[in-house]
C-alpha cells in the first residue's frame, strides 16, 4: 500500500484514499489528429520498470488530482506535484537524475 | 510409544489437566500443551494421511512448518479445517478430527494409491487425463475433485466475531526470540515507538530450550528480565499470539492476533487483524530446520531433531523410548543430549560427516552415546510407526551395514532462515555456502518510500544461527550489549540425498514435500523431462504447494533439482515468497464487514416508507431501491405488471432520488459541458431541459441523462443512479488536469435532493391537487422546469419522462423528500396513485425504446450504434469521444446496431440470448450476428418485447431472426422499431 503525499493538502495519503489515473503528462489528441497520434495518445501507454510519472487523485481527501514520480520496481517515491503542471518541476528532475543516472527522462 | 515424562516441561502446568478428544477418543493433556504435544503424550503418533498416496503420517515439527499434523478443529459453527496441531494451544473441551482418509485414520482405502505409487509420478494428472478431451470435464475432474482437499469446509455460520485495528510505529520488531527481544530493547531505549510481535504464546524462542546462557543468566531468566524491561517502556508495545503475516509497500504490515483461539466462546473476538504502518521492520523471525532425504523419512516417528527437543524440554513429552538421531550438523547433538538428560535412550547418532569433532559431539560421546561418523540412514523400518533404522555409508549406494531398533528418529539437515518478511516486498537472497542456506542479501533490501531499506533482518533469520551469533548480529546492526556464551560448533555439511549414491528404489521413498507426496524421484523426473525453472518444477510436481508452502523442504527440493540439472543452487534460485507467512482465516480478513455492515448502504430520504410498505428492495450500486411493491398474495411479476398498467392508465410514483445530480457552474461552464456532452448544452435556454450523452475518449457511450439550465452560469446535470460519483470524478479530471485554466466549479448534490417522478394520465391532477404552482401544459411544457412551492414545499418541477407518460419529476431538498412523497400519495388517492418500482420503470422505458446505460451499452457501443445520432452535434469542432468515433472501423456498415424485436409467439426472449449466424469462427464456435440487450413481457401490449443489437440494425426491419435459448432450441422474432408504445410521443407531451 503506497503512501503518497498530496501536494495540495499535505496529507501523507494511503493508497486506500487515492484513486489512480495512469500515465501523467499525456498530450491530448482530438479531432484532426492522425490515426497514429490518436493511437499513441489513447492506447500506447508507458509501462516502464523504473521511473514512472503517474496521475493520482486524493479521492477520499481533498479531491485534487496530482502527479507523482516513483520507481515501479522499488516503489521509491521521488516526489509529487500539482496536476496543473506541463512538465515535472526542475528540482524533481534533478533529484531523479542524481538517484538514477541512467534515467532517460519523462517523455 | 510416545509418552509424558514424569518430570520437567517448562511450558506445562501439571496441576491443570485438560480433557480433549481426537477422532472421538477422549484424552487429557496439561494447560500449556500444544495439541501436538498433548497428542504425543497420549501416544497418538499417527495423526493424518498424506494427500496423494494416503500414507500414514505423524507429527514432524513443533511449529508453523508442520506439514502432516493438520486437523479439523471444533465442530458445527466453530469448525475450522487444516489447523496445525503444533500451533494450536490446548484447551479443555477441544475437539479435533484427522483429515484426508476414508473410512478411518487407521484403515484408509485411499492407501491403495500408495501401492501403485510408481505409476503416479510427477505430472501424472497432466499426462494421463489429457485424452479424450471431453472426458476431463465429465469423468476425470469430478472424480479427482472428490478425492482432493484436506479438511472439511465448515457448513454453519461462524459463531465467532473478528475485529480489525490500526497501529503505527517507528519500528516493528517481528519475532519474540532473544534476537527480537534484544532488538526491541535497543530500539525502545532509543525512544522510538516500537511494536514487538510474537506469533506463539511464549517468548524467548529456542534459546531456553537449547539452554543458552545470556549475560551470565540462563536464557529463561534473561527473557523474563527483558520482558519486564520492555513492559516498563511507555513507547514499547508487546503482543504475543500475533503473527506478522505479510509485509507490503512502504512499511505496511498485516498481523493476525489469535485473541481467543485458545479460549473459544469467552466473548472476545477470535482474531484481531492489525494493519500496521511502520517506519522500518526488524525481522527476527528465526530459522526452520530441514529434514534429511532418506528412504522412509515420512514414517510416523521420524521428526525434526529440534522438534524432538522442543517436545522433551517444553512439554515433557518423549516421542519414543529409543530415538536415533541422524544429522549433518552439530546442533542435533543438543537433541541427543536433551533426550539422554531426560532419562531416555539414544542408541546412536548417525552423522553424515566423515569427521565429527566439536564440543557438542564430545559431550554426547562423554554421555556414552554411540556416534557413527560418515554414516547414513539407508532406510527407516516400520509401517504405521518406526521400528528401526538400517545404517550404511553416506558415501555409498545404500548397502546395509547395521540395523538399529528404535521407535523414533530425530533428523536434522541444517537450518534455513525464515526470510519471508524480507522477501515479500522484493528483498533478494544470497546463498550461504558454509551453512547451506539462503539468507538476506543486505545489499539488495526491499525499499521504503524514500529508497531506504524497509526491512532489517537480525539473528537466526539473518543466518546467525547460534545464540551468541544472533546477539552479536543484533549488536552489529542495531547496537546494544547483550552477549550469549558461545558454544563452539563444527561446520555442517550439506546432505541433499542420503546416502548420496542411493538408487531409484530408495529415492522413491525419500520425501521432500510430505503433505503433497513429492519425493526426490519426482523432482529428478521433472528435471529429466525438461523442467529447468524452479517455478515450473514447483507447479509440475506440486513441491512446496501444500499448506506449509514449502517451509519444511523447499530448499531440499531445489537442491535436488540443482543437482539433477548439474547447476549451482543459487543459479536455480528459489520460488517466490508471497504473503501470508501462514494462512490467515477469512473471518479475520473480513473483520466486522459482514451482514448489515458488509458495505455502506445508501438510503433515499423515502427509504423507510418503502420498507414499511413491504417493498421488495434491490441493490443499485450501494443504494437499495424498491424493485416493486407486492400486495398480499401477489408475486413480484404480478406486482410489476399491476404497477405498469396503473401508471399507464391512472398515475404512478417513483422514488428517483438516487438519480445523480451534479451542478456545473462558472463563466466557462457552458463551454465545458459542450466538451463533455456529444450535443450542445451551452445554447440550452434557462428554464429548459435537454437529454444528453457522454462518451469516453474512445468514443464509447458512458452515461446519459437530462441536463437542466438553472441560471445563466449554472447547469444541473442528471446522471444515472450508479454513475454520479464516476461522472463527477470524470468532470474533475478534465477540469483539473486538462482545462485547468477554465473557470468552472462542480458540486455533486445527489444526496442533497429527493426526486419523485409522478407519471401517468392523471399526473397533472395530482400536482394540481397539491397546489401552489401552475403545472399546466402552457406554463410548464414538455422539457421545461419551474421552481416554486408545491403543497407548501420548495420544489423544482421538471416536465421530463422516462416512462413515456405525462410525467413530472419533482426535486425537493432531501429533508422534505418524505413529506412530499406522503403528500403526493394522499393527494393522488382519488386519482388512483400507486408507487412503482425499478422493474416497472425498466419495462416502461423499454416499451418506449429508451436505452439504459449498462443494458444497451457495454463499453463497446457508440451512440450511433443506438440510433442516437440525433443527439450528436455535427457543428462542434470537438467533444470528448469525437476523435474516437472517427475511427474507420466504427463507421463500418456491418456494426451491430439497435433494433426492436417482437417474438412471433408472444413469448419473452431469454436474457442474454444471441442471434446465431451461418458458419463457425476459428475456435469452432457458432458465428453470431446480434444479441438481446433488454427483454421483458410488456403488460401494456400483452406480449414479449425486446431491444437488441443486430448487424445492420433498423435496415433489417421485418426480417425474422432466431434467438438461442438456454438449454437448446430457438425463439423466432421479427425485427422492428424499438419504440413499441406511443411512437408519436403524444402522451409524454400531453
Amino acid at each position: 500500500m503506497l503512501i503518497l503525499e498530496c501536494p495540495y493538502c499535505g496529507v501523507k495519503a494511503e493508497e486506500t484514499e487515492l484513486s489512480p489515473g495512469y500515465e501523467a503528462h499525456l498530450k491530448r489528441f482530438g479531432p484532426g489528429s492522425s490515426d497514429d497520434e490518436f493511437n499513441d495518445y489513447m492506447f500506447a501507454r508507458k509501462n516502464p520498470k523504473g521511473v514512472h510519472f503517474e496521475r493520482w487523485r486524493h479521492a477520499y481527501g481533498c479531491g485534487k488530482w496530482f502527479l507523482a514520480a516513483r520507481c515501479t520496481a522499488t516503489l521509491e517515491v521521488f516526489g509529487t506535484y500539482p496536476a496543473q503542471s506541463s512538465e515535472p518541476p526542475a528540482d524533481l528532475v534533478a533529484k531523479i537524475k542524481a538517484k538514477r543516472p541512467d534515467w532517460s527522462g519523462y517523455k | 510409544m510416545s509418552t509424558r515424562l514424569a518430570k520437567g516441561g517448562r511450558l506445562i502446568d501439571r496441576t491443570k489437566t485438560q480433557g480433549f478428544s481426537f477422532n472421538g477418543k477422549r484424552m487429557t493433556g496439561f494447560a500449556g500443551d500444544t495439541l501436538a504435544a498433548a497428542l504425543l503424550a497420549n501416544d497418538q503418533m499417527l495423526v493424518g494421511r498424506s494427500f496423494k498416496y494416503h500414507r500414514p503420517r505423524g507429527i514432524v515439527a513443533s511449529g508453523a512448518e508442520e506439514p502432516n499434523a493438520l486437523v479439523n478443529l471444533g465442530s458445527g459453527s466453530r469448525l475450522e479445517p487444516n489447523q496445525r496441531t503444533t500451533t494450536t494451544e490446548l484447551f479443555a473441551g477441544l475437539e479435533a478430527a484427522s483429515q484426508n482418509h476414508w473410512p478411518s485414520l487407521e484403515f484408509d482405502v485411499g492407501v491403495a494409491n500408495n501401492y501403485v505409487a510408481r505409476f503416479l509420478p510427477a505430472g501424472f494428472y497432466y499426462k494421463t487425463f489429457i485424452h479424450p478431451r471431453a472426458a476431463w470435464k465429465h469423468v476425470f475432474e469430478p472424480i479427482i475433485r472428490q478425492s482432493a482437499g484436506l479438511g472439511k469446509a465448515p457448513k454453519d455460520r461462524d459463531a465467532d466475531r473478528y475485529e480489525q485495528a490500526y497501529a503505527f510505529c517507528d519500528l516493528l520488531v517481528v519475532g519474540g526470540g532473544i534476537a527480537g527481544l534484544q532488538a526491541a530493547l535497543v530500539a525502545g531505549r532509543s525512544g522510538a515507538r516500537v511494536i514487538l510481535l510474537e506469533q506463539t504464546a511464549h517468548w524467548g524462542g529456542r534459546a531456553p530450550v537449547d539452554g543458552d546462557v545470556i549475560d551470565g543468566k540462563p536464557a529463561e531468566a534473561w527473557v523474563k528480565d527483558a520482558l519486564q524491561a520492555l513492559g516498563e517502556m511507555q513507547n514499547v508495545t508487546i503482543r504475543n499470539r500475533c503473527k506478522a503475516a505479510g509485509v507490503y509497500d512502504h512499511g505496511y504490515v498485516l498481523a493476525d492476533e489469535k485473541v481467543a483461539d485458545h479460549t473459544p466462546g469467552d466473548g472476545r473476538p477470535k482474531h484481531r487483524l492489525w494493519r500496521i504502518r511502520t517506519g522500518r521492520i526488524i525481522a527476527a523471525t528465526g530459522a526452520l530446520e530441514r529434514p534429511l532425504s532418506f528412504a522412509g523419512n515420512d514414517l510416523p516417528g521420524v521428526m525434526l531433531a529440534g522438534a524432538v527437543r522442543d517436545y522433551t524440554v517444553n512439554f515433557a513429552v518423549s516421542p519414543g523410548d529409543r530415538t536415533v538421531v541422524v544429522t549433518n550438523n552439530d546442533d542435533a547433538y543438543r537433541t541427543a543430549i536433551a533426550l539422554k538428560e531426560a532419562g531416555l535412550e539414544v542408541p546412536a547418532i548417525i552423522d553424515a560427516r566423515a569427521s565429527v569433532t566439536g564440543a557438542l559431539p564430545a559431550k554426547a560421546r562423554a554421555m556414552g552415546i554411540r556416534v557413527e561418523a560418515g554414516r547414513a540412514v539407508v532406510k527407516v523400518k516400520g509401517g504405521k510407526r518406526v521400528t528401526g533404522v538400517a545404517i550404511g555409508l553416506q558415501a555409498g549406494e545404500g548397502a546395509v551395514l547395521d540395523e538399529i531398533g528404535c521407535d523414533a528418529v530425530a533428523m536434522s539437515g541444517g537450518w534455513s532462515p525464515v526470510v519471508h518478511l524480507w522477501s515479500h516486498c522484493g528483498g533478494k537472497l544470497i546463498w550461504d555456502e558454509a551453512q547451506a542456506h539462503f539468507r538476506p542479501d543486505p545489499k539488495r533490501p526491499p525499499t521504503n518510500h524514500d529508497g531506504s531499506a524497509m526491512v532489517t533482518v537480525v539473528g537466526a533469520a539473518n543466518g546467525a544461527l547460534t545464540a551468541a551469533a544472533a546477539l552479536a548480529d543484533v549488536a552489529a546492526q542495531m547496537g546494544g550489549e547483550a552477549k550469549a556464551e558461545a558454544v563452539e560448533e563444527a561446520a555442517m555439511e550439506p546432505v541433499w540425498i542420503m546416502p548420496q549414491g542411493a538408487g531409484p528404489a530408495l529415492k522413491m521413498k525419500m520425501w521432500l514435500d510430505y503433505q503433497n507426496d513429492v519425493k526426490v524421484s519426482d523432482v529428478q523426473l521433472a528435471a529429466r523431462e525438461g523442467y529447468t525453472s524452479v517455478e515450473h518444477t514447483k507447479r509440475y510436481t506440486t513441491l512446496g504447494m501444500a499448506t506449509d508452502q514449502g517451509k519444511l523442504s523447499n530448499i531440499n527440493g531445489l537442491a535436488v533439482l540443482a543437482q539433477s540439472l548439474n547447476e549451482g543452487i543459487p543459479q536455480v534460485g528459489t520460488t517466490t515468497f508471497r504473503p501470508p507467512y501462514t494462512p490467515v482465516t477469512l473471518g479475520a480478513l473480513a473483520g466486522e464487514a459482514r451482514d448489515e455492515i458488509f458495505q455502506p448502504l445508501r438510503r433515499s430520504p423515502i427509504h423507510a416508507w418503502h420498507e414499511a410498505q413491504g417493498a421488495y428492495m434491490e441493490p443499485v450500486g450501494l443504494w437499495r431501491r424498491p424493485y416493486c411493491y407486492p400486495k398480499a398474495g401477489e408475486s413480484h411479476e404480478q406486482a410489476v405488471h399491476r404497477e405498469i398498467l396503473n401508471t399507464r392508465k391512472a398515475v404512478g410514483m417513483l422514488d428517483a432520488s438516487t438519480l445523480g445530480k451534479i451542478i456545473v457552474k462558472g463563466p466557462d461552464a457552458g463551454r465545458f459541458l459542450d466538451m463533455l456532452y456529444t450535443n450542445v448544452m451551452s445554447t440550452l435556454p434557462v428554464g429548459k431541459c435537454r437529454y444528453g450523452l457522454m462518451c469516453n475518449e474512445q468514443g464509447f457511450l458512458s452515461d446519459d441523462g437530462v441536463v437542466v439550465r438553472l441560471t445563466e452560469d449554472s447547469w444541473l446535470c442528471h446522471t444515472t443512479s450508479g454513475g454520479a460519483d464516476r461522472i463527477h470524478g470524470w468532470m474533475e479530471d478534465w477540469l483539473q488536469c486538462e482545462w485547468w485554466d477554465w473557470q468552472v466549479y462542480t458540486a455533486n448534490v445527489t444526496e442533497q435532493y429527493a426526486q419523485i417522478a409522478v407519471a401517468g394520465p392523471n399526473a397533472r391532477k395530482v400536482l394540481e391537487k397539491l397546489g401552489g404552482m401552475d403545472v399546466s401544459k402552457e406554463a410548464l411544457p414538455f422539457m421545461a422546469f419551474v421552481e416554486g412551492h408545491l403543497g407548501g414545499l420548495p420544489a423544482r418541477v421538471h416536465r421530463i419522462s422516462f416512462s413515456g407518460e405525462l410525467s413530472y419529476e419533482i426535486a425537493v431538498p432531501a429533508s422534505h423528500g418524505l413529506a412530499l412523497w406522503q403528500a403526493l400519495i394522499a393527494a393522488g388517492a382519488e386519482f388512483g396513485v400507486q408507487p412503482y418500482g425499478t422493474e416497472a420503470m425498466h419495462v416502461m422505458r423499454a416499451e418506449k425504446g429508451f436505452i439504459m446505460i449498462g443494458d444497451e451499452t457495454d463499453g463497446t457501443v457508440i451512440p450511433q450504434d443506438l440510433n442516437l445520432g440525433w443527439a450528436i452535434s455535427k457543428k462542434k469542432a470537438d467533444y470528448l469521444g469525437k476523435r474516437g468515433q472517427e475511427r474507420v472501423y466504427l463507421a463500418r456498415a456491418d456494426r451491430w446496431k439497435l433494433a426492436g424485436f417482437e417474438t412471433l409467439d408472444g413469448s419473452v426472449i431469454p436474457d442474454g440470448a444471441y442471434i446465431p449466424a451461418a458458419g463457425h469462427n476459428p475456435n469452432g464456435q457458432r458465428n453470431t450476428q446480434g444479441r438481446v440487450t433488454s427483454t421483458y413481457h410488456s403488460p401494456t401490449l400483452g406480449k414479449g418485447i425486446a431491444m437488441g443489437l443486430i448487424r445492420g440494425g433498423l435496415d433489417r426491419i421485418g426480417e425474422v431472426v432466431e434467438f438461442t435459448k438456454m438449454g437448446g432450441g430457438t425463439v423466432q422474432a421479427r425485427v422492428c422499431d424499438p419504440v413499441f408504445y406511443d411512437k408519436e410521443g403524444e402522451k409524454g407531451n400531453g
